[in-house]
Order: structure tokens, then sequence, then C-alpha cells
């Protein structure tokens, strides 16, 4: 799978409130969550931000709360890819439950900047930088982390489970 | 093994566990609330599996938005209700009979020592406290559990926090926590299991062990926890409907950072905007004006917490220019408050008391910040934005600093108003 896209940037510790903050917590509608995505990171980001476009951040990205509202908001809002120095161990494991494709590299979020045009080999865990020429290693995604993308997400994994236990 | 590898293990049906196995466990309790529950049984139900796993082991609590704040979070609040009756939940907690969940669930005995817990919750690692695994996971993994009674994991590394030394006066669990974390940082313990011990520990009443574990979360953790010891015993036995078991760390345990702190050294500690990391001594921000002052919350809104500010309220008045609202963090806490009159101390200082919510603590309602505002909270964490407005400010603190401070109308330290 290659996800190519348009890059938006964000520091260090982007937490769950900044992503989607808890006043608008009252609805799970996603088409709701994604009017308001990173919107306490960057009051403009949701009319900004274009289908296909991916986020690149520091450490630490989706700190906080256990809102699926986050990476559910991010995905609608029509982002396809989050890269980031790391993630929050609550968020990593709802972008896989959900399957929201995220990417580790410790190189990558000081070498792309704003706007810049950046393609993911999501097998192959390589991150190019159309604009400037360069390639970034991602970590690789774990084998089990891989086996619940190719299930479809936790839900489709768990099906499977329940009918040929 | 640590006693977090070892809970792990035994869930897992294994002899041995180690750092970084992934892993399929049983689960004990599955919590999830208002916000977290509606995603939560959408997933359930897309399983295809025609009944939860155990009709007590789910535990539905609607708590952030109630009693219900508006239309919308009364809709959410109704899927709670309608799936807890079609399934027959056994603990599902209407409004009137609830709590904030993680003192709710400790003090009704329904999570217990060596129970592996997860709950659609971040301070699910509240439990650690009391010698439990316990972790907060996102709804998608609360539905698989409560189709399936399972959930995986990776197994965390363990760091080891030891606290020696006597504690300073009015200094207590939160102090200790926001001080490490202010150490560590908002990822110091990413991934990890925080393992909580030393002799300020053992002699630590339950309630701080309690805010010690939740506020693992703040540091990046999976969990927080304490080897169980007698304190926990007498905080379980009167209250366990069910067989409960003690795990402690091996000798052949491995941790992959072990740091001290003498507790001598830590002072009344604060937590200023917008990181729960970025602490300074109470006593330096007394330039600080506040607006507002909340005590609550599952971190600090047990019975000890409201007989700690109310110590300091007691025939004072909150200071005119700031409003302070105490939100015991249960019905049994609240019930308690009453019978011991501090309910009264509140109320005459001029301090609103509430029926227990998560409230204001995540912004939610009853008493929401205006832009530019700024408030003390015994609460958790204070992003950006996440008592109200964005350009609204929260301190973190215990609950006698938030009562010092509600007293002075800025950052104040106890010995200032006693
Ligand atoms: S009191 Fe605050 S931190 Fe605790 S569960 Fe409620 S919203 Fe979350």
């Amino acid at each position: 799978m290659i996800l190519k896209g348009k890059v938006w940037k964000f520091g260090d510790n982007i937490d769950t409130d900044a992503i989607i903050p808890a006043r608008y917590l009252n609805t799970s509608d996603p088409h709701e969550l994604a009017k308001h995505v990173m919107e306490d990171a960057d009051r403009e980001f949701p009319s900004k931000v274009g289908a296909g476009d991916m986020i690149v951040a520091g450490a630490n990205f989706g700190c906080g709360s256990s809102r699926e509202h986050a990476p559910i908001a991010i995905r609608a809002a029509g982002i396809q890819a989050v890269v980031a120095k790391s993630f929050a161990r609550i968020f990593y494991r709802n972008a896989f439950n959900i399957g929201l494709p995220i990417f580790e590299s410790e190189e990558a979020p000081g070498g792309i900047r704003e706007g810049d045009e950046i393609e993911i080999d999501a097998d192959g865990g390589a991150i190019r930088n159309i604009t400037k020429g360069e390639e970034y290693a991602a970590k690789p995604i774990p084998p089990f982390m891989q086996e619940l993308i190719a299930a479809g997400g936790l839900i489709e994994w768990t099906k499977k489970r329940i009918t040929s236990p | 093994m640590t006693i977090t590898e070892q809970i792990l293990a035994v869930h897992a049906g294994r002899e041995q566990v180690s750092p970084g196995e992934l892993i399929n466990a049983k689960v004990d309790i599955v919590l999830a609330n208002d916000i977290t529950a509606p995603i939560a049984i959408r997933e359930f139900e897309k399983t295809g599996a025609a009944d939860v796993f155990d009709r007590d082991r789910i535990a539905f609590i609607p708590d952030h938005f109630t009693p219900q704040k508006d239309i919308r979070a009364a809709e959410q609040c109704r899927m709670l209700r309608d799936f807890a009756r079609d399934y027959n939940l056994g603990l599902y907690f209407e409004v009137g009979r609830m709590g904030v969940e993680h003192a709710l669930l400790p003090e009704q005995g329904i999570v217990l020592p060596g129970d592996l817990v997860i709950g659609a919750d971040s301070h699910t690692c509240t439990y650690g406290a009391l010698g439990a695994f316990s972790t907060g996971v996102g709804s998608t993994d609360a539905a698989a559990a409560m189709a399936t009674g399972e959930c995986w994991f990776r197994v965390p590394e363990s760091m080891k926090l030891i606290y020696y030394g006597k504690l300073n006066r009015w200094v207590g669990g939160k102090d200790l926590i926001l001080h490490t974390i202010g150490a560590i940082g908002v990822d110091g313990a990413l991934y990890r299991a925080m393992e909580f011990e030393g002799e300020a520990i053992s002699s630590l009443p339950m309630a701080g062990r309690l805010t010690m574990c939740n506020m693992a979360i703040e540091a990046g953790a999976k969990n927080g926890i304490i080897v169980p010891d007698r304190v926990t015993e007498e905080y379980v036995k009167p209250r366990a409907k069910r067989r409960y078991a003690f795990y402690s760390s091996g000798e052949d345990a491995t941790y992959v950072d072990v740091r001290e702190y003498d507790c001598s050294k830590i002072p009344l500690t604060v937590s200023c905007p917008h990181l729960p990391s970025n602490t300074r001594p109470a006593e330096e921000l007394s330039s600080v004006a506040i607006d507002q002052v909340v005590v609550g919350s599952c971190t600090n809104g047990r019975l000890e917490d409201i007989r700690e500010a109310a110590e300091i309220i007691k025939g004072r008045k909150v200071h005119p220019d700031t409003r302070m609202i105490v939100i015991p963090a249960t019905q049994q806490i609240y019930l308690d408050a009453l019978k011991e009159g501090l309910a009264e101390i509140f109320i005459e200082a001029g301090a609103v008391f509430s029926t227990p919510t998560c409230g204001p603590c995540l912004g939610g309602h009853m008493g929401v910040l205006a832009k530019g505002e700024r408030a003390v909270a015994t609460t958790n964490r204070n992003f950006t934005g996440r008592m109200g407005h964005p350009e609204s400010e929260v301190y973190l603190a215990n609950p006698a600093v938030a009562a010092a401070s509600a007293v002075k109308g800025r950052i104040a330290v106890p010995e200032e108003v006693l």
C-alpha cells in the first residue's frame, strides 16, 4: 500500500483535547467530530485540511484520554495517515483498531516541513519526501498489528474468532 | 516477574510472560462511560456476538455529561441504559446511584486485587492502587472484550519508583505523582508499567494511592501499580463480594529504570498550564490570581480529599473574586460528606456543593471556564481548553492547596490561611 499526500505539521505532545476537544464529545458522529479536528491546536485546521492530507508530528502524539473520537475525527476529516516520532499508547491501539494508518519514525518529523508532499510505503516501511527528495525509515509494524490491519480492524478480527473459535 | 507481568501471565493462562510480548488475556471487568460506551455498543453490535461474555463483568457508568447536560448527552446516556436493559447488565449505574467511574468501582468492591481490568477511559489505570492490572483502552477494544471476555496486550516493561522519607505537612499522593511527572515528563513512562513502592507508599492511605495510580497515564504509562499490603487488605476486605488475589514482584523481577525520591524534599506541587509535567512548588506561584477552584474528580474527589479541603475552608469564606465548586466523586462520598457536616462547611463558605459528576474536569458542564479565566483544580489534566475556553488555564493541585487558593483568590499554601 502506497499513501501519498500533503503534510500538516504539529509539535510534541499533541493531546486528545487538542485533537478533538471534550466539549464536542456529546456526539460520536464522525462528520460532526471532523468539523472540530485539531481545533485547539490550530483554529483554522478544520477548514484548511483536505482529503488525502497527512499529519506529521513530534513525540507522544495523542496523549491524554482514551477517546476513540480522536482517530475517528482525524480519519473523518480525510487525513490518510499520521506520522510521528512516537504515539501515546491508547491512541496507538485505537488507530490500529479502527484502521487509521500510523507510522512511527525517528527522522521523518525532523526532515519534513509543512506543505511537503510525502509518500509512505506502508509495507516496506519507508517514508519518501517528494518535495525535498529525502527518504526516512519508519519503525516496522509488529506482526500482530499487521494481522489486525489485514483482517480490517479489531472488530473484523473478533468476528472471525467468534464464528470459528 | 514483576507484579504486572504476573497478573498478565495468569490471565493469559501462561507460566511466564516477558516485556514486549503480545498476548491475549482474559479480563475480569470491562468498563465504559457515557462518552465511550456509545461507540463500544455500535462496534459490539458489528461483531455479531449473540450475547455479552458475562453480564456481571461489564460496568456502564454515565458520569461525564450527567446529570444529562443537554439533548445530545441525554441521547448518549439512553444508549447505555437501553443496552444495559437489553443485555440485563448487572453493573449499570443510573444517575442518582452513580459516581465518577474510577472512584465508584474500587469503593463498591467491583474491582479487586489481582484483577485484570480494561476500561474505555484513560484513567482506568487508577485500580493499580489495589494491586490490579488495569489500563485504559479505546471503545473498540472494550467492544471486542464485551463480546469475547478477552483483550490483546503488549506486555509492558516496568519501571520502579521508590519514595522514602517522611512527607511534609499537607503533601500527599497528588504531590508525589505531580512531582514525579514533573521529573520524568508526560512521556517519561510511555508504554511502561509504573510500580510505586517505598516507606512513604507503605504509609500512604488508599485514597492517596488511588490518586497516584490515577495519574500514571499522565506520564504516558500503561498502568500504575502498588503491591498490595495491609492497607489494601483493610480497604478491600469489607467491600469485596468475590475472591481476590494478592500478587507481588518476585526476586527475579527486572526493571528498565529505577528512581528514588526523598519525600522530605518534595514540596506542595502545582502543575502549571498546559501540561501536567509543567510543575512548580506551590509557594512560588502566589502571584497567580484565580477565578475558579474545583475540588473533585477521579483523582481527588474521595472523602479524604473533601475532608482535607473542608479543614482549610472551615470558618472562612471563599474570596469574593473566586468561585469554588466541590464535587464528591460518588453518591456514597456525597452522603458521608453530608453526615459529617462537610457540605455545610462549604456552603457556609460560599462554595457550590454538587451531586457527583465529571462535569468541569473535562470542560463538560457545572463550571466551564470563560476566555482568559484561570482555575486551580484537583483534577488530572491541564491541557489547552481542558476546562473550557481554549484560552483558559488550569493549574493542578492537591485539595489543601486548592482550598487555600479559594480563600486567597490566588494560588496559596495552607499555612497562609490557617
Ligand atoms: S473525573 Fe475527569 S479524568 Fe476522571 S473520569 Fe471523569 S472526566 Fe475523566
